[in-house]
Order: structure tokens, then sequence, then C-alpha cells
């Protein structure tokens, strides 16, 4: 039989092709339908959280930290519970990183306040003496990319049905609601108001000034985001 | 019929030989600036804090990565694969003037993927995803090349003289079906611009799949690309070089059979053995585990055939640089075919994974194994495309020595580092407290870091010495016969 395929191209690649896929169809379809289902607790992204996930993105932060716990008690005890499937469902794309050069930020809003990622992100090893993290200073003068953001927003509610402007149920039993505005001017407005709350933790006056003016820096973004893993 | 040679045309193939030198050098560059800033963070503003953001770590680090797999590694492929292919399928590119358009359009739109791609990385437009980072637009232009490539492929056996395919093109057409299965799947991925009605930047886009299926599809991506970028058409290119230039027939038919068939049906299922303990579910990990250990059978299939090819001449090891990097090659293919199935073991995975240990285990695979693999690939070709003798046997010998330093520096210090940093994440103390903070683990690893960067940096001198040995060989070097050109290479003092 090899002999033979060896003989004939066509059917070799088809052989070839079989084999490989095989595997992938066997392990990956049979997850889809189990594994975007969100746990309670679990809301989308807002406006400002997601472009500051794009900062995150853009920067290639999953390089050196992961966002994915894993079920051991010196993981646990370092940075919380462990991760579950559905607390995942609306991170498009996952962020899990494959190294940890840093330590892992999948709940790094618990523990970790606007002020302190303010300082850090501008002088790392300032905050943490032996830090090997380089300075983001260019994050505190660029500009948040709020309409990209915003048309994500629109495209995963669209087609993923990502739950925006629902009531969603959270941990506490209380209920908690994400809003998409419904214009890109509301978008805006939307984002700015909330970048004007972590702006009023902040010390830096040129972001503060750049708020103020309308303006969202990177920083603000990415700090918004940052806050928002918990 | 006249009985004569055929002249195979190899303008293709010596145009991807000249990327896959320059993109060698850029990628490893780039990881050996990576390296330095890990041990001297103050490295990441070296071209002052204004261009900070283009020099600093994490927006260099995919940059290094696809520049040294899309760039180096892909281009060494090409250019065998338009050497390989017209030699054991006894056609020449010339004969088809299709065939010949194919392969410079390929060359060309090659070209202007590699440049969109190191614009957008330095940029910082990435999609995130390891080594599928490109946004749809050149997700879209990849697709281009690839097809391209495959028409060239497809077309070259078509009009071929030799009917019965060489074990070198079945892991050819492997390579290329695998990497379109993978690459399409896993790029799926939808421009906000089109979906939300023309908000934001036009090339963004938000991925098919979410979360842990994400994580999934982007594994048996991952790991694969692996499979089907540095291992798959790398043992292409031993099964017809190393046989070529010692004169030795392949030891074994089956063996060979065995290893590929393996090989093709065993990678996919380990792509997994990325995500044991995350929340995918765990007969996945599980079967990632098992099938990465039983991958050790095809893979060790394929390198022990290959030594087995030198038995009775191992004389030519001692003789012969070429042979020396080939065998070497071969040799760290087992390790790291052996390391990888261990690093897949669960408990071992606990504490690996996250670590150094893994970087390691990926540079002991791509520079002892891939790199070396495709100079000796180059070296080989450049006597028969330049009708020129290597230009020297003693710089090789020299540039050997020097990246083979390099490599067992770079892995024995990554397995320090990865096992002890592991080692103190999970520490606890007498009262069930951690014993380190993480800053802890992070300091420890400083003269780990500094070895590494020198063992790069030794490789990445190689890289010149490879690089200036090349331009020698194909300016100035002796001219050769055909007779000469027979098995061993034709090599200057």
């Amino acid at each position: 039989m090899f002999h033979w395929l060896e003989k004939h191209p066509f059917f070799f690649a088809v052989a070839v092709f079989v084999t490989i896929a095989f595997a992938g169809l066997i392990e990956i379809l049979p997850n889809f339908a189990e594994a975007s289902r969100p746990v309670i607790g679990t809301k989308p992204y807002s406006t400002l959280e997601l472009a500051g996930r794009h900062v995150y993105i853009k920067n290639s932060c999953n390089a050196c930290h992961s966002q994915l716990v894993r079920p051991f008690k010196s993981e646990t005890d370092r940075y919380g519970h462990y991760s579950l499937s559905g607390e995942y469902a609306y991170d498009r794309p996952f962020l899990w990183g494959s190294k940890r050069t840093g330590p892992d930020l999948m709940r790094v809003g618990n523990y970790r306040t606007t002020d302190w990622h303010e300082n850090h992100m501008k002088d790392p090893s300032g905050v943490v003496p032996g830090s090997i993290m380089p300075a983001y200073t260019w994050m505190f003068k660029n500009t948040a990319d709020i309409d990209t953001a915003y048309a994500e927003q629109i495209t995963v509610n669209k087609v993923f049905n990502t739950p925006y402007n629902q009531e969603l149920p959270m941990a506490d039993g209380t209920k908690a609601t994400v809003k998409m505005a419904a214009t890109l001017d509301e978008a805006h407005a939307d984002a700015l108001a909330e970048a004007k709350v972590i702006a009023a933790d902040m010390k830096d006056q040129d972001v503060k000034d750049a708020v103020e003016a309308g303006q969202i820096p990177e920083i603000v973004a990415l700090i918004a985001y940052l806050n928002s893993l918990k | 019929m006249e009985n004569r040679p055929l002249e195979y045309d190899y303008t293709v193939a010596k145009m991807f030989m000249l990327t896959t030198v320059l993109l060698g050098i850029v990628g490893m560059l780039v990881g050996v600036i990576l390296a330095w800033e890990m041990a001297f963070p103050a490295v990441n503003t070296i071209a002052g804090s204004g261009l900070a953001e283009y020099t600093n770590f994490s927006r260099l680090r995919p940059l290094h990565t696809d520049a040294v797999i899309f760039g180096f590694t892909l281009s060494g492929i090409w250019s065998t694969w338009y050497y390989v292919g017209q030699r054991v399928l006894k056609v020449s590119m010339a004969e088809s003037k299709f065939l010949m358009f194919l392969g410079k359009l390929h060359f060309g739109l090659y070209l202007l993927v590699v440049v969109s791609v190191v614009v957008s990385l330095l940029l910082g437009v990435t999609t995130s995803k390891e080594y599928a980072e490109f946004e749809w637009p050149i997700d879209i232009a990849v697709v281009v090349v690839w097809v391209t490539w495959g028409m060239s492929i497809f077309g070259l056996i078509g009009i071929r003289r030799e009917k019965s395919l060489y074990i070198s093109i079945w892991y050819y057409i492997a390579t290329f079906l695998g990497i379109a299965m993978l690459y399409l799947f896993n790029n799926m991925e939808i421009p906000t611009f089109f979906a939300s009605g023309g908000i934001g930047a036009w090339y963004h886009s938000v991925s098919m799949y979410s979360g842990t299926n994400d994580a999934l599809v982007q594994w048996w991506y991952g790991h694969n690309a692996v499979a089907f970028g540095f291992t798959v058409p790398i043992v292409a290119m031993i099964y017809y070089f190393l046989p070529k230039e010692s004169g030795q027939a392949v030891y074994s038919y089956k063996l060979s059979l065995l290893a590929f068939w393996g090989l093709m049906f065993v990678y996919l299922w380990a792509g997994g053995h990325h995500l044991i303990y995350s929340t995918v579910p765990d007969w996945m990990q599980t079967m990632g585990s098992v099938f990465s250990v039983v991958l050790i059978l095809p893979s060790w299939g394929s390198a022990i055939n290959m030594l087995l090819t030198m038995k009775g001449e191992w004389q030519q090891v001692a003789a012969s640089p070429l042979i020396k990097f080939m065998i070497l090659a071969s040799t760290f293919y087992m390790f790291s075919t052996l390391e990888g199935p261990i690093q897949a073991i669960k408990s071992v995975n606990a504490l690996a994974h996250f670590t150094d240990w893994i970087v390691g285990h990926v540079h002991d695979g791509v520079l002892g194994w891939v790199a070396f693999m495709i100079m000796a690939s180059l070296f080989h070709m450049a006597p028969r495309v330049f009708k020129r003798e290597i230009y020297s046997k003693s710089l090789m010998n020299t540039q050997f020595w020097i990246q083979t330093l390099g490599v067992v520096l770079y892995f024995t210090s990554m397995w320090i580092a990865g096992i002890t940093q592991g080692m103190m994440w999970r520490a606890h103390d007498e009262f069930g407290n951690l014993a380190y903070s993480f800053i802890d683990t992070v300091a420890v690893l400083h003269p780990y870091f500094t070895i590494r960067a020198v063992g790069g940096t030794l490789y990445f001198l190689g890289m010149f010495l490879f690089a200036f040995n090349m331009y020698k060989t194909m300016t100035s070097s002796r001219r050769v016969e055909e007779s000469e050109l027979q098995n061993a290479s034709p090599m200057g003092a």
C-alpha cells in the first residue's frame, strides 16, 4: 500500500491529511459546546476595559505574564482561586500566556490598586526592587483607541451574542449590567466617565490634564482593564 | 535519449538562500537583544527612552519568534525545497515557464509579507496568539503565499520523471498540508471594522473562539506549527542531505515508513501538553501527555535511521564539518524529542510550565537541530548552486564549535533557571506559608540569564561566520567541475 501511495501523489496527500486531521476532530470539536458557558459573576468588558485589553495585547504583556491560576496550593496561595473555564467566556483572544517572567495577573484587580499600577508602570524597579520589567512610559502619552474597542463590542455582541445591556447574575446575588453604547459618541462619553474615576486616583498631572480635556491616555485604559481582573 | 545529467535551475533556491541568511541574522539579533534585556533591564532603553516603545522586551519578543520561524526557518525550508524538489523528482524548474514564474512570485509575495510583519509587530499590531500574531490582512497574504508554494509543489510533482516520491517529498507535502490546516483554523477571526459598519482600526479583528476553546485551538496550532515547521521539513532535509553528503544509502526504508506515518498520526494529539492543569478537560490534558510520550517513537525512528545511515562511515564525522553539523543536529533532535515528552508528564509539567526550562527546551531544539540542519543544507547546496567550493573548511569548523558551545550554555543555564524558579514558586515554609515572594524567584535567575545571553551571543557570532563563509563561497571561491560534486562537498582550507 505504501509503495502504491508513493507513486500516487494525490492519494498520498489525502492519506496524510486524513491522518493529521483525525486528532483535531476528536480532541477539539467535542469541547466547543461545553467550554464557553460563563460562570456566575463573569461579565463582558466595558469599552474602556476593552481598550485597555488592547493596550495589554499591543505591548505583549502576555509574553511575560500568565492569566491562568493552576489548581495547586502554591498558586492559590499566591494568586487566589484557581481558574475556571467559564471565567474566560468573554476573552477573545484568551490571554493565558506561556511564560511567567513576571507573576500571574488573572486576579490582579483583587490586590493591586490604580495608584500601585501607575507607579509601577512608570518605574517597575522603584516599586519592586530587583524587578526586571521595563518601564512603559509611552503609555502615559499615547492615546487609547476607544473606536476600535467599541467596534469590537459591537462585533462580539452581534456575532457571538455577548450579553451587553443585559442583567447578569453576580456571585453575591446581585445583578450587574455592562453597557454598550448606542453610538460612537456615546461610547466615547461613557469611556471618558469611567476614565475620570481612574484618573482621580492617579498623580501624573499630564494624565489628569489629558482626561480633563477629554483624551484617554493608554495607561488609564490599561489600569481599568487590570482593575477588572478579579 | 541523450545520456547526460539534467541541468537544474536554482534561481528560486538562491533567492530563498539569501533570505535564510539575512532573516536568520535579524531574528537572532533580536533574540540576543531580548536575552540581554532579561539579564540587564537597562538594555530595554538602549536606543534612548524616546524609542523605548520599539526596543523594549515585550514589543520585540513576537518579532524574534516570528523572524526565526517564518523568516529564517521558512526561508530555509523553501530554499531546500526548490533545490531538493527538482533533484529527487528528476525535473528542472527551467522546463516549465509557469513553475518558474510561480517560484519567483512565491518569493516576491513572501518578501512583502516579511516587510509587513516586521512593521506591524513593531507597531504593536498583534492578535497576541503565539506564532499567529498577524492580523487578518497579513493572514490572507500568508494564505496566498502558502497556496503559491502548494501549486509549485504539486506542479513540479505533476511533471516529474521519477515516478516514486522520495522520503523527503513526503515530508514536504506533509509540511504544506499540516501548516495549511492549522493556520487556517487558528486564525479564524472577524474583522471588527466591517462587522461594526466601519468603526475603529481597519486591520483589527476578534477571535472566533473564546477563552478555553481559543486556547485549545491555539495550542493545537502552536504545538503543531512546531511539528510542521521545525520537525517535518527539517527531517525532509536530513533524509536528502545526509545520504548525499556522506555517500551512504538511507539505513532502513521500513524505519522511514514507520517514522513518517507514526509522526503524522501521533504529533497532532500532543498539543494538549501545553494546557496541562489549565481549564481544558482533564481527558484532553491526559491525551496530550500520553501522546507526547508515544511521540518519542517516530521521532527517534527518524533520528536513529539517520545515525545508522552513517554506519561504518563514522570517520566522516571527524573529517567533515558538514557531516558534523548534520550528526549533531540529529543528536539534538533525539535529545530534544526526549526532553519534550519528559516535560509533558503531568507532574513534571506542574514544575516546568511557565518557567525558563521550556524556553531552554525550545532552543536546544531550534538552535541545535533546526538551525544546524538548515545551515548544513545550505552548505551542501552552495557548491552545487554556485559551482564553487565552500570557501573555508576551518571557518566552518570554528563556527561549529562556537555555536555548539553557545547552545550548550543556553540550555544548561535555562534548565537550572527553570527548575530553580519552579521549585521556589512552590516552596512553603514550616507554617505552610509561601517561602518566597515572586521577586525573590526573579532575582535568583540573574546569573543564568547572563549565561544564556552569552550563549546566545556566541551562537549569533557563528551566524556571521556562516554568512561570511557563504558570501565568499558565492563570490570568490575556487570554481569546481560537476565531477567534484558527487558526494562530499568540496571545501577550501
